[in-house]
């Protein structure tokens, strides 16, 4: 790293964390390049490599951007594979769709996708090292078996190592899906215990795992300024001036394209026009910025107003039905017609950015025949073939590696930045390292868009709810797709759970990037049906854990065999469960509340308590959460409570004051200080049940953020009786303390 | 400018001295533990001691700091384990990891000068430090089990412990 400057790091750490014992150290481009192709010693199959001193390889597929599954994934490997975890070194595939499928993480889909595949893959190594000991030993496969990372014949009490059997493995046939039988639940021994992060030791130690540490030789240090009205383009600059500043080595424009970048994550060869500062290192790059000026033309840009979008919206959303149906199930017009009473609220949320703490870097070096990217992406894949597009170059001639990034939530799904730093390399004719500011994170993002939902229940006379209908303001750039805010969910709540019911959708112009934020569509859907659950069931006069019970309607799986879709009996589980914990029915002090939510996203059924007191000065306490979910099987025990804990805070910090306004098409906050995030004196104690289950294994990234909202606003209700409709919470007065 | 990091000195006569701390371990020296987040002192990823009093080296001018001790995570306890690190991986603490170089520098310095600190004080030591990934009932839990580990110890005594001890991560707790 940093040519050898830094004696702290030693080149074995980064080997763990890098592509199959590639070096970028000492490696560079062109050893990276080459050993691509070239299968490592000792490899069993893509995921399994071990080391003649016993060390057991495993790589792990996907980006982990903090939610663990470069821990979570090599678990399943290891569990069949029925590896020692203290044998295992974790270490980052390389980006290969031939070898490894779909490189992502996003969906919470890595674990749900990767099941089948990866328990496979270490039962298929399995397979061939006993294979191996039973030729080896003259004894039939039959009489073998493994414990953690050697094989066993018991009858005579003989034992090799998985290392000392290798060798001779690697020449067994690769046995065929149905030829290996997976280990019977009752017999792991890893997966759903508690599992240390594979990178912790790493992390602690401040060592250079992230995107951000990238360091290749002759690497130059880029920043990069885009026209703050999104979509603009420089016209002239003062370059000049610039480039006679210390330190620096070149600025120029790049003309790009005109308009805003688009969230197509497959498509979009979207480089926005802007100004290319290259220096020595980052701060000359950074302070250069203080003295440039650019003149930037805006006939394309967005001149978006947020006041002005929502407004539109609002006024649409007080109206029963919206431009188009979604769905119309039952009679809703004569189940209203003929209802005892009718309850109407209009929900609305705000623009939120994805503020990940690590800003968007990458590494590039791009020539006229190659290029290659060290990044953090959600989607190296897309990396690999939007870059292709835009260079007119065969996929083979890109180059990706992954890199841990300081955090995802959906911003690293696109690869914007990542096209960014190989225009600005290509022009250098060198390695270059693009460094956004913090600022350029915030005025770049692509936004949850905002969402605005006029809903209204029909009630019978014993307060049964008969009626649903939901006007869905979405905001959208063509007039045709909702932006990810407020799109439409099937098989869940309240189709076919709700007898009569009218969806209906409104669409606002917006021209300002949105995409997706930390469980999309789910994370607006959640705070409006939730809360407005809430208010039926006090409009019916009925405890809500009761009305939210009987409004899931009868026991039912939406789609059976499909994990996406809503199981209402798996729903009444950890609403029952949760409410228990919390002790839901328990006397109350005066200007404190419980409040409840529940919410199916990501194949996950996930029901939250919230304990609030709100004070005469609106400041709200959030004292504790729990949470109780069916994800199914549990992979990593430590890793899933981990992320059930940040989605909690997650959710307290966007609903405290997380918005992002807007104004002449410009982001209007810079930083942390006009974008607050969640600390730790604010941050509850939260108590996380996951209910034993068979189910496969679902992620746990995101289906915990959902109910985190409506539970928080019920408490709020409960302990003060206002009803928050909008969020952030503090456009109402309240501040979270 | 000679500023000492980490035990030795450095000559950054040639830098900018303008240029903040946090760019010159990173970009200058290869020491890049300290992390980049927000530039104006907001978030606490380029948290560093300066003298053991724990700073944003994001906000802090080369120029200002000449001839100072400057302790970064990779000089808290070199390939050993302080233990307050040893705690964040005992709790597993990290999601993504990215704030707690400057998270564990706030909390070694807070023990340092109070090993037996109240929640309150935990609160008030660690305000300054965004986990973007929400880890800080963890966080808190760690700083706890630390500080058990590191009552009645002096620093000294601290210090032999954790060079006794050279222990690798990646175990079940």
């Amino acid at each position: 790293m940093s040519a050898g400057a830094s004696p702290g790091i030693k080149r074995r750490d980064f080997l763990r964390y890098s592509s199959f014992g590639l070096a970028l150290s000492s490696g560079g481009i062109t050893v990276l390049a080459a050993a691509k192709t070239a299968a490592p010693a000792n490899s069993l199959n893509p995921y399994v490599m071990i080391h003649d001193d016993g060390r057991i390889v495993i790589a792990a597929p996907n980006p982990d951007v903090g939610q663990g599954v470069n821990t979570a994934l090599p678990m399943i490997v290891a569990e069949e594979l029925d590896a020692d975890w203290q044998d295992v070194e974790v270490i980052l595939a390389p980006i290969d769709a031939s070898r490894y499928g779909a490189q992502f993480a996003g969906g919470s889909l890595s674990v749900r996708n990767r099941w089948d595949e990866l328990r496979q893959m270490g039962a298929a190594a399995r397979e061939m090292l006993l294979r191996s000991a039973a030729q080896q030993w003259g004894v039939p496969r039959v009489e073998l078996t493994t414990q953690p990372s050697k094989v066993l014949h018991t009858p005579s009490g003989r034992t090799a190592s998985f290392a000392e059997l290798v060798a001779a493995a690697t020449e067994q046939p690769v046995p065929a899906d149905g030829e290996v039988v997976l280990k019977a639940r009752a017999d792991y021994r890893l997966l759903g215990q508690r599992v240390v992060n594979a990178a912790a030791a790493d992390i602690v130690r401040g060592r250079p795992i992230f995107g951000i540490d990238v360091s290749v030789p002759d690497m130059v240090y880029a920043t990069y300024v885009k026209c703050p009205q999104v979509g603009g383009v420089p016209k002239t600059a003062n370059l000049d001036e610039v480039k006679a500043l210390p330190g620096i080595l070149d600025a120029f424009i790049i003309a790009g394209n005109a308009g805003p970048p688009s969230f197509d994550l497959r498509k979009s060869i979207h480089v926005a026009g802007g100004v290319a500062i290259v220096a020595s290192n980052t701060w000359v790059a950074i302070k250069a910025r203080r003295s440039l000026q650019v003149d930037w033309d805006t006939s394309a840009a967005s001149t978006d107003d947020s006041r002005a979008i929502e407004a539109t919206a609002l006024s649409a959303a007080g109206r029963p039905t919206g431009e188009r149906d979604v769905k119309r199930l039952g009679d809703p017009d004569s189940a209203f017609a003929k209802s005892s009473s009718i309850v109407s609220g209009v929900y609305a949320t705000d623009f939120v950015s994805h503020a990940q703490l690590e800003p968007q870097s990458c590494v590039a070096h791009a020539t006229s025949t190659e290029v290659e990217v060290w990044t953090s992406s959600q989607t190296p894949g897309f990396a690999q073939s939007t870059l292709a597009k835009l260079f007119e170059l065969p996929a083979e001639a890109i180059a990706v590696h992954q890199i841990r990034g300081g955090g995802g939530f959906g911003r690293r799904l696109s690869n914007e930045y990542v096209r960014e730093a190989a225009v600005i390399s290509k022009h250098m004719g060198k390695p270059v390292k693009l460094q956004w500011m913090r600022e350029d994170d915030m005025a770049f993002d692509f936004y949850r868009s905002p969402a605005y939902f006029g809903l209204q229940a029909a009630l019978s006379e014993t307060g049964e709810l008969t009626g649903w209908r939901n006007h869905v303001v979405s905001v959208s750039s063509d007039g045709e797709e909702a932006n990810y805010g407020a799109g439409y969910r099937g098989y869940n709540f309240p189709d076919d759970v709700v007898p009569n019911v009218h969806i209906s959708q409104t669409m606002v112009a917006s021209k300002t990037p949105t995409g997706a934020w930390r469980a999309p569509i789910s994370n607006v859907y959640a705070f409006a049906e939730q809360s407005f659950l809430h208010e039926l069931a006090e409009a019916a006069g009925k405890d809500h854990r009761d009305f939210l019970m009987a409004a899931l309607g009868a026991d039912k799986w939406f789609k059976p065999d499909d994990l996406a879709s809503l199981n209402t009996v798996r729903a009444r589980k950890a609403i029952a469960a949760v409410t228990q914990a919390a002790g839901w029915g328990r006397a109350i002090p005066k200007g404190r509340g419980l409040g409840l939510g529940f919410f199916f996203s990501h194949a996950g059924h996930v029901a939250e308590v919230a304990e609030v007191s709100v004070n005469a000065d609106r400041q709200v306490t959030v004292h504790e959460v729990w949470v109780a979910a069916d994800l199914g099987q549990i992979v990593n025990l430590s890793g899933a409570e981990n992320q059930f804990q940040g989605s909690i805070v997650d959710g307290v910090s966007a609903l405290a004051d997380q918005r992002i306004s807007i104004r002449s098409g410009a982001i209007e906050q810079t930083n942390f200080h006009q974008y607050p995030l969640l600390r730790l004196p604010q941050s509850p104690k939260i108590n996380v049940e996951f209910l034993a289950s068979d189910y496969p294994p679902s992620g746990a990234g995101e289906p915990a953020l959902p109910p985190v909202a409506p539970a928080i606003c019920n408490a709020v209700f409960n302990a003060c009786g206002e009803r928050i409709r909008s969020l952030p919470i503090s456009r109402a007065g309240f501040k979270v303390v | 400018m000679q500023i000492n990091i980490n035990g030795k000195a450095h000559d950054l006569s040639g830098a900018d001295p303008d240029m903040p701390l946090l760019w010159a371990l990173r970009d200058l020296l290869g020491l890049v533990g300290a992390k980049y987040g927000c530039g104006v002192a907001q978030c606490g990823a380029c948290t560093v001691w300066l003298d053991d009093i724990p700073v944003r080296s994001c906000q802090l001018p080369l120029g200002a700091i000449t001839g100072r001790e400057v302790t970064t995570i990779e000089g808290l306890a070199g390939d050993a384990l302080h233990p307050v690190q040893e705690a964040w991986i005992a709790h597993d603490v990290a999601q993504c990891g990215y704030c707690q170089a400057g998270q564990i520098m706030s909390a070694a310095a807070l023990l340092k000068r109070n090993p037996n600190p109240s929640l309150e004080a935990i609160e008030g030591a660690m305000a300054g430090n965004i986990c973007r990934c929400g880890t800080y009932t963890r966080i808190v839990d760690a700083i706890q089990t630390a500080s058990t580990r590191l009552q009645g110890l002096s620093f000294y005594e601290v210090g032999q412990e954790v060079a006794e001890r050279q222990t690798d991560g990646g175990v079940s707790v």
